[in-house]
């Protein structure tokens, strides 16, 4: 039999674990005041985490799905993008979303329980996609509005490792590559989807490779280099920016978190393997390159580590002085006309609400 | 003026809204070269271009999702699903996105988009072709849910939808799509969402129906006419939100209720208008409110469908029987 179709998935890593630049890095690896602006975008985005999480913790916040080991990733795909493209997320992409100006308030807002967090200053971003895998089509959508309109701006589309087994990401990136959209689509393997390891979820050696099926490009890239990352995602942009189409990009890192705060990683994983894995973390590789670079040192670590600490509590101060949403909003958000019977229904829960706010639990007076 | 069926009138309100506002887009399998397998978007991809008239891969959840990732961007895409019975994949994108998209970004993020598609059975089609799913639809907070039942309001009802800012499922009664031939002007006049059409004044007995329905209903109302009974019939055309106001009036007027839809009659649309009218109007009631519905079985395929499909024979009894009550 003869060879009808071969293909080849390039595997992209400029910084190694002890942050030593390959050869053949781009010009971004010597430009030294962008890597330090990602650097405090990842060290922002870690700092938040961890205070998101204590917040959880304490009672001042609900289930948050930690972002933990992914930074380099988040700030390095957000890094690449222009600010008139258009982001669609999963819900731990916080780096990216950092970078693109929604306020670290908003997040929490959301994580908190109130809808008004997705109401966020990256006007035209989506907001967190939580059923999996959906916003696949989201950014194929988007970027079908721009191909029609002849505009120069691309989506970009996270998903996890777990999401490439649904077929919304399949459908996503077909036709996507069926119609040559701008579109990026960033595979965020973090080897695990809850308890499940990447191994269970498909035999396909990479999941790069499965842009092979939909006729465009894949390719790896270690997603614990920022620059590797930024670099990938900016070819790809451009890529898709000249009309030739979409690429799937597979971030390979690792969740060093729980999934979420409901979950105990400690169940299923191995604790040699979350160890080695911290070994490869990608702030510790960006700021051995810049040490190596003498860009970096001890006094500007610890004095950036206080300014994030600083921006993160004046971000939760903002959170928690957010008052109760109005009863009002479940309904004046639904339709911009909204119908007679839900505006009934509107009335009914003022009235309720205020009985239940002056602590009426049913008997008819206050307790 | 021209006599048109319905699924002519529903092309023309396509054309009609594609020529007067760019935004519109429409999408799905086979509209394009093929005009659509029932011919609804016919002559739309010579007249509009490739671009605005778009042959999608062949996956429901894609084009739903697609739909609402263009119409964040301010499109206002079209979207046809071939069959009603192949809505189940893009229930997804409907309801975890599409209604949900205004709500969960404070208004930041819209969807003013149209998914349309056939509905009903009657004509012979083979398995999965012959859903009437309204109520999982309507089920949806967000959501409008509209049914024309003659070509004037397949044309004006399908302009609203379009217009409407918020999502709108279009069902279209496959049944009628041929069956009769209607004047229509064809001015871009959208018809109100939102509102019962009465179609025939009557004093003994409401009838509510909507859909390929609306023809069995009248032909009921006809033949009870006839007999003395004076019928009312209200074609709900947007099913949810259900204009509940413009029911109970004639309620109380005539004192007696038959819901009439072909879908089965388990927590179907009828069961809502039955126990609104009930919770608002009891008293004003002479009988027991009756509902004609499809069996609470699968509609069954050709050789039996017409078994299953509620006819005017089921209807006048049902009426007949709240008369004697």
């Amino acid at each position: 039999m003869k060879t009808v179709a071969a293909f080849e998935i390039k595997y992209c890593q400029f910084l190694d674990a002890e942050g030593n630049l390959a050869p053949g890095a781009p010009a971004l690896a010597s430009d030294i005041a962008e890597l330090l602006k990602m650097y405090r975008f990842m060290t922002l985005a870690r700092t938040f985490d961890a205070k998101a999480i204590n917040l959880q913790r304490t009672g001042k916040l609900g289930t948050y799905a930690s972002c933990l080991g992914h930074e380099a990733t988040h700030v390095g795909v957000a890094a690449a993008m222009q600010p008139d493209d258009v982001l669609a997320p999963v819900y731990r992409e916080f780096g990216s979303q950092i970078w693109r100006g929604v306020k670290m308030s908003s997040i929490l807002l959301y994580w908190g329980g109130d809808e008004r967090g997705n109401d966020f200053a990256a006007r035209q971003d989506f907001a967190w996609c939580v059923p999996i895998a959906s916003q696949m089509l989201h950014g194929a959508g988007v970027a079908m509005a721009m191909k029609i309109r002849g505009e120069k701006r691309c989506s970009v589309t996270y998903i996890g490792d777990g999401g490439t087994s649904e077929g919304a990401f399949y459908e996503g990136i077909n036709v996507a590559g069926a119609r040559a959209l701008p579109a990026v689509f960033v595979i965020v393997n973090n080897r695990w989807a809850i308890s499940v390891p990447i191994e269970s979820q498909t035999a396909t050696r990479t999941l790069a490779q499965k842009a092979i099926a939909a006729g465009i490009p894949g390719i790896q890239v270690d997603g614990n280099d920022a620059i590797a990352v930024r670099h990938t995602v900016e070819e790809a942009l451009a890529r898709a920016r000249r009309g030739d189409g979409p690429t799937l990009i597979e971030a390979l890192t690792y969740r060093l978190s729980d999934h979420t705060t409901a979950d105990d990683a400690s169940r299923y994983r191995d604790p040699t393997e979350v160890a080695e894995a911290w070994t490869r973390e990608p702030l510790l590789r960006l700021r051995s390159y810049l040490k190596k670079l003498n860009a970096w040192d001890e006094a500007r670590e610890e004095a950036l580590k206080s300014e994030c600490a600083r921006e993160v509590e004046a971000a939760v101060d903002e959170y928690l002085s957010a008052p109760k949403p109005s009863t009002d909003d479940m309904f004046d958000y639904l339709f911009a006309r909204p119908p007679r019977s839900l505006l009934e229904q509107r009335a009914q829960a003022r009235r309720h609400s205020a009985r239940r706010r002056a602590g009426d639990r049913g008997t008819g007076s206050r307790s | 003026m021209a006599k048109v069926t319905m699924i002519e009138a529903i092309n023309r309100a396509h054309a009609w809204e594609m020529a007067h506002d760019p935004s519109v887009i429409v999408l799905g399998e086979d509209v394009g070269v093929n005009g659509g397998v029932f011919r609804a978007t016919a002559g739309l991809q010579e007249q509009f271009g490739k671009d605005r008239v778009q042959d999608t891969p062949l996956a429901e959840g894609m084009i739903a999702g697609m739909a609402v990732g263009m119409a964040t961007q301010g499109l206002k895409p079209v979207a046809e699903i071939q069959f009603m019975g192949f809505i189940y994949p893009a229930l997804d994108q409907i309801g975890n996105h599409m209604v949900r998209m205004r709500n969960r970004t404070r208004g930041r993020l819209t969807c003013p988009l149209v998914v349309r598609m056939p509905h009903g059975g009657g004509i012979h089609a083979p398995e999965h072709h012959s859903e009437s799913l309204e109520a999982i639809l309507a089920h949806h907070a967000g959501l409008r849910v509209v049914c024309p039942s003659s070509p004037a309001r397949a044309y004006g009802l399908l302009l609203a939808a379009i217009r409407d800012p918020d999502p709108v499922i279009f069902l279209e009664p496959a049944r009628l799509y041929r069956l009769v031939k209607q004047e229509i002007t064809d001015d871009g006049c959208a018809l109100p969402l939102d509102v019962c059409y009465r179609l025939r004044e009557g004093s003994d007995v409401t009838l509510v129906t909507w859909g390929a329905m609306v023809t069995e209903t009248l032909s009921a109302a006809e033949i009870l006419a006839n007999e003395g009974v004076s019928c009312e019939v209200l074609d709900l055309a947007t099913l949810s939100p259900i204009d509940h106001e413009t029911i109970l009036e004639s309620v109380v007027k005539t004192g007696r209720l038959v819901v009439v839809h072909e879908a089965p009659r388990n927590c179907g649309i009828g069961a809502e208008i039955a126990a609104t009218v009930a919770e608002r109007a009891l008293y004003d009631l002479h009988a027991p409110i009756k509902r004609v519905t499809g069996y609470d079985t699968i509609i069954p395929l050709s050789r039996l469908e017409h078994d299953y499909i509620p006819d005017a024979a089921r209807i006048t009894d049902a009426v007949r029987e709240t008369l004697t009550e």
